[in-house]
């Protein structure tokens, strides 16, 4: 359950940011989750609705962008989009690849008032 | 889980204690409070404006864990991150470890549990300085707690320091301590299967030992299955075969480490 942690670190990031711009409220916020960043969407949404509670963003809708993977393979150079670790390049059948996206978890934006 | 309402947020306290003490150094995680009201969603929006963020998530750890790897690196201490499902041999592999090395080498244990003093105070009869973490709730090790543990074990120049993880294939892959090295151990009793089951283990690791290979007569695990799937997932991946009961095959590891390459 390391959603837990991630989600802290969201709402810690929000009230960073929201202090930073001297918001009164953040309404909306984005995030983008990368197929191969370890994170299950299902329970990162679970935790935020925990982890937003009495922050800054109690109110806020969220909206959890799904960032497909890409990899570049280590012998032929070929990108292709990948669901996991251990497929193989569709043209050469090389399992050694670079991950170009789909890694990532961040924060995109916020909206405040 | 969270221990006031079981909704699963972390704890508040991290310990850090050494054996034989009775004073637990505590630190809480500045973090969330607790309310169990949903606010209605519905107001007016009129006057927001959208803010770009684009910040990594895990960027405090990232960039804490980065401080601790230069401080390692400048201070030639060999940090390696051993992570495991529970019951793999974490403990078992670094007391035998101590046993054999330590008049060749100078060793500092960080012990991490969710709960109890128990791994710790193995390792401190092997013969190494040893701080145990217990996480409480958290499920994996982050590069704070790493920070803290090592100004705590005032570890010196030129030793190796390492880390046991919370025995978890899952959630300790995401947390950078800025260890030199991330080692993945296996048992033959957990089956072939686990690179693919758990990959991002598996993909951020360096180092894969397979354990209990004095279990190998009893269990159907294909050892050369078990490294196909694990080269899959990282044709990196550098194996050891060994058993931390018999010491069969623990030369090569305890090369390993000596060279720390
Ligand atoms: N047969 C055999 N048993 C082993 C070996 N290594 C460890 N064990 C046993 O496996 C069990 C778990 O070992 P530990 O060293 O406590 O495992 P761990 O990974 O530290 O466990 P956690 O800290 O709980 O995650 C113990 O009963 C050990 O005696 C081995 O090489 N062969
Ligand atoms: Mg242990
Ligand atoms: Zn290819």
């Amino acid at each position: 359950m390391h959603e837990l942690s991630i989600a802290v670190n969201i709402v810690e990031m929000i009230e960073d940011n929201a202090e930073k711009e001297k918001a009164l409220n953040v309404d909306i916020f984005e995030i983008d989750v990368g197929t191969l960043s370890g994170v299950v969407i299902d329970a990162l949404e679970f935790a935020l609705e925990e982890a937003v509670k009495d922050s800054v963003c109690s109110k806020a809708v969220w909206k959890i962008n799904k960032i497909e993977a890409k990899a570049k393979c280590r012998r032929c150079g070929h990108i292709y989009s990948v669901d996991d670790y251990f497929s193989p390049c569709p043209k050469c059948r090389e399992f050694g690849k670079e991950i170009l996206q789909g890694k990532e978890i961040q924060l995109k934006s916020i909206t405040i008032e | 889980m969270c221990d006031n309402c079981g909704c699963g947020q972390p704890g508040e306290n991290v310990t850090f204690r050494k054996p034989g003490e009775n004073k637990e150094h505590t630190h809480s995680h500045g973090g969330v409070t607790h309310s169990h009201t949903h606010g209605d969603h519905d107001h007016d929006h009129s006057g927001s404006r959208e803010i770009v963020i684009e910040q990594n998530i895990l960027q405090k750890n990232d960039l804490l864990a980065e401080r601790n790897r230069g401080y390692f690196e400048a201070k030639k201490i060999f940090a390696v991150n051993l992570v495991s499902s529970p019951g793999s041999g974490k403990t078992s592999l670094l007391e035998k470890t101590i046993r054999i090395l330590k008049d060749k080498c100078s060793f500092y244990i960080i012990e991490g549990d969710q709960q109890t003093m128990l791994d710790a105070n193995r390792i401190e009869k092997a013969g190494a300085p040893v701080i145990q973490i217990n996480t409480g709730a958290g499920c994996h090790l982050d590069a704070d707690m790493i920070n803290k543990a090592v100004k705590s074990l005032e570890v010196k120049d030129n030793s190796i320091l390492l880390i046991e993880n919370v025995g978890n294939l899952v959630c300790p892959a995401m947390f950078d301590l800025g260890e030199s090295q991330r080692v993945v151990i296996v048992s033959v009793t957990e089956g072939e299967d686990k690179p693919i089951k758990y990959p991002d283990m598996f993909q951020s690791s360096d180092i894969c030992v397979i354990n209990k290979t004095d279990l190998l007569p009893y269990v159907d695990f294909d050892v050369e299955k078990f490294k196909e799937y694990a080269c899959q997932v990282n044709p990196d991946l550098k194996f050891f075969e060994l058993s931390a009961k018999t010491e069969e095959g623990m030369e090569q590891w305890n090369r390993w480490l000596q060279e720390r390459d």
